[in-house]
């Protein structure tokens, strides 16, 4: 097994205040890797630290054995690095096929075409098509986003990633706000993606933590406090302590 | 054709997607009434002109502002650009109307990619200002210039070579409408397909939602300096047509006014519809023609009155309203 996500002493500072401190975490290839921590732990700031969405005070972050700390967020994403965003982050106004079929333009290179419409590159929207089925979103492919339930769009927020095509998916609490029934459904798509996918995940729900992940990370304070493979993550003492009362392993 | 994937319900059809660039019928009526303009009011080709060229105009800030999301207070500094490149080419022996076009495009595509990455950063105040501030360097630039642009006398002594040497201009204004009309369908043409194309639709997403767009892996930054210095582009050559339809450069074609009624224009018709901008400058210069023959003193009034209605009660604008009425129509409850 080989690291295909690192980083090393990954530090960021907001005037006094670490948002995060000395992080040196390795992401296995094809893990399925949680981050956990309790509220302001860091782990969104991790994770735009990974994506280039915010930049390090120090350390580095590497992609495949590449230094990638100084590329930016679009260069990332062309290397495979692709997240989603715990707030929605949608195109209101664009149909769903559309929305996604803007992304699979993009991992397409055709953002540069200024000459045949969209409409003309089938290939793309028949890629964006298929992938709509999979997620079981193509009955409201022509839908305007914004006229969709929530959990219909926190389902959009991951097929714009999914269509970037990534070999790692960064997934900040892709349940957020979704009704339980709807959130198992939604684990159940994420549980179903191809192996060779690396996937880390932030989320609250300690139940589906301990069903999808097989390493466990867990951040307190901007910091790396333990890591490891799940029962051991759920018997250890400190963890149990920052998640005062909250019972972990049933 | 090409078959469905294998996943996807056969019952599935894109095309919806597939033929959103296509031409609707309403589409063809638009476009017959600047023809049928020219036998109705031939009297008034002069208006006529005006209205396509500033049509165009306004053409060249939807496609920053309606497609891109980015305000400018100063879209003026390219047509002024535009309007001086093509009157200082005329001036000095190099008359041919279509070069002269290409050169306005040219020399104000220059402008708005060197002036496109200072509205890279910053909200929209900070763009609001920035180009309002380009805008005003210029005119003052233009109007300490006399040697070169005759300052606020304007430049005279423009003289425009027939078109394709075989059109020359009228004194009736007839080949200026045409030559208009022509350009602006032209451009609007190209804007089309700009509009339609996956670039476009990237366009889109910036104006959407800026801060997916790189995490789908969209460089940002490059795509508004490419529709920035297009946008320059396009307003280079509305302000070309200006030059060689009047004979003449005055230095008002700089004038914050210029920037700020543009804005309001687009607002008026609608942003991001291609559409709104023509209907918009049709709407405006008619009422400004009417509305200031009645009440020349007072008829920005009325004009207050509509700004103030549209950005309250209908957001998207004339054309915004005319789409409501359509799918009313032709969907019946």
């Amino acid at each position: 097994m080989s690291a295909v996500l690192e980083t090393r002493n990954l530090s960021k500072r907001f005037g006094g205040f670490f948002a995060s401190n000395d992080v040196s975490l390795s992401v296995e290839q094809g893990a399925r890797h949680a981050l956990i921590g309790p509220n302001g732990a860091g782990k969104t700031t991790l994770i735009n630290l990974l994506t280039g969405f915010l930049e390090p005070s120090s350390g580095d972050v590497f992609l495949k054995g590449d230094n990638v700390t100084r590329l930016a967020q679009h260069q990332r994403v062309k290397r495979g690095l692709v997240r989603t965003f715990q707030i929605n982050r949608l195109f209101a106004e664009m149909t769903v096929l559309e929305s996604v079929t803007l992304s699979v333009c993009e991992r397409l290179g055709l953002g540069w075409k200024l000459w045949r419409p969209v409409g003309a590159h089938t290939a793309a929207i028949d890629e964006a098509a298929e992938l709509l089925a999979t997620l079981r979103l193509l009955d409201v492919a022509h839908r305007q986003t914004r006229s969709l339930a929530y959990g219909r769009q926190r389902m959009i927020e991951i097929a714009l990633a999914l269509a970037a095509r990534p070999q790692v998916l960064l997934l900040d609490e892709p349940a957020a706000g979704v009704p339980t029934d709807e959130s198992r459904e939604l684990f159940e798509t994420i549980a179903q993606l191809p192996r060779e996918m690396t996937i880390l995940l932030i989320e609250h729900d300690m139940d589906l933590v301990f069903r999808f992940a097989d390493r466990i990370s867990v951040l307190v304070g901007g910091a790396l406090l333990t890591e490891g493979v799940p029962d051991v993550i759920a018997k250890d003492p400190r963890v149990r302590e920052v998640y005062l009362g909250e019972p972990l392993d049933d | 054709m090409s078959m469905p994937p294998s996943s996807v319900d056969s019952a599935f059809s894109a095309t919806p997607l597939r033929d959103a660039s296509r031409w609707h019928p309403a589409e063809y009526a638009f476009w017959v009434l600047p023809v049928l303009a020219y036998f109705v009011f031939g009297e008034n080709l002069s208006l006529l002109s005006q209205i396509a060229i500033a049509a165009l105009f306004c053409l060249s800030l939807d496609l920053i502002l309606g497609y891109a999301g980015i305000v400018s207070l100063g879209h003026a500094a390219f047509f002024g650009v535009g309007a001086y490149a093509a009157g200082l080419l005329a001036k000095h022996g190099w008359g041919d109307p279509l070069l002269g076009l290409a050169a306005a495009a040219a020399i104000a595509a220059a402008a708005g990619f060197v002036t496109s990455f200072l509205v890279l950063r910053g909200s929209d105040l900070t763009r609001l200002m920035v180009t309002l501030g380009v805008a005003v360097m210029l005119y003052e630039g233009a109007n300490k210039a006399t040697a070169f642009t005759g300052g606020v006398d304007g430049l005279q002594g423009v003289e425009v070579k027939p078109i394709l040497g075989m059109f020359s201009f009228d004194l009736y204004g007839k080949t200026a409408y045409w030559y208009s009309l022509a350009v602006l369908f032209v451009m609007f043409w190209l804007a089309r397909r700009l509009v339609h194309s996956p670039f476009g639709l990237s366009l889109r997403g910036i104006r959407q939602n800026v801060g997916r767009m790189p995490a789908i892996g969209a460089p940002v930054n490059g795509r508004l300096v490419a529709v920035y210095t297009i946008g320059a582009a396009y307003a280079g050559v509305a302000g070309g047509l200006l030059t060689q339809t009047t004979q003449f450069v005055s230095l008002d074609v700089l004038s914050f006014s210029r920037s700020a009624e543009l804005l309001l224009i687009l607002v008026l018709g609608g942003t991001g519809r291609l559409y709104g901008a023509l209907i918009g400058t049709m709407v405006f210069m008619t009422a400004h023609h009417f509305l200031s023959g009645i009440n020349p003193q007072y008829w920005q009034f009325w004009l207050g009155a509509a700004l103030v209605l549209v950005v309250l009660f209908a957001r998207d604008g004339i054309m915004g309203l005319l789409q409501k009425l359509g799918t009313r129509w032709t969907k019946p409850a």
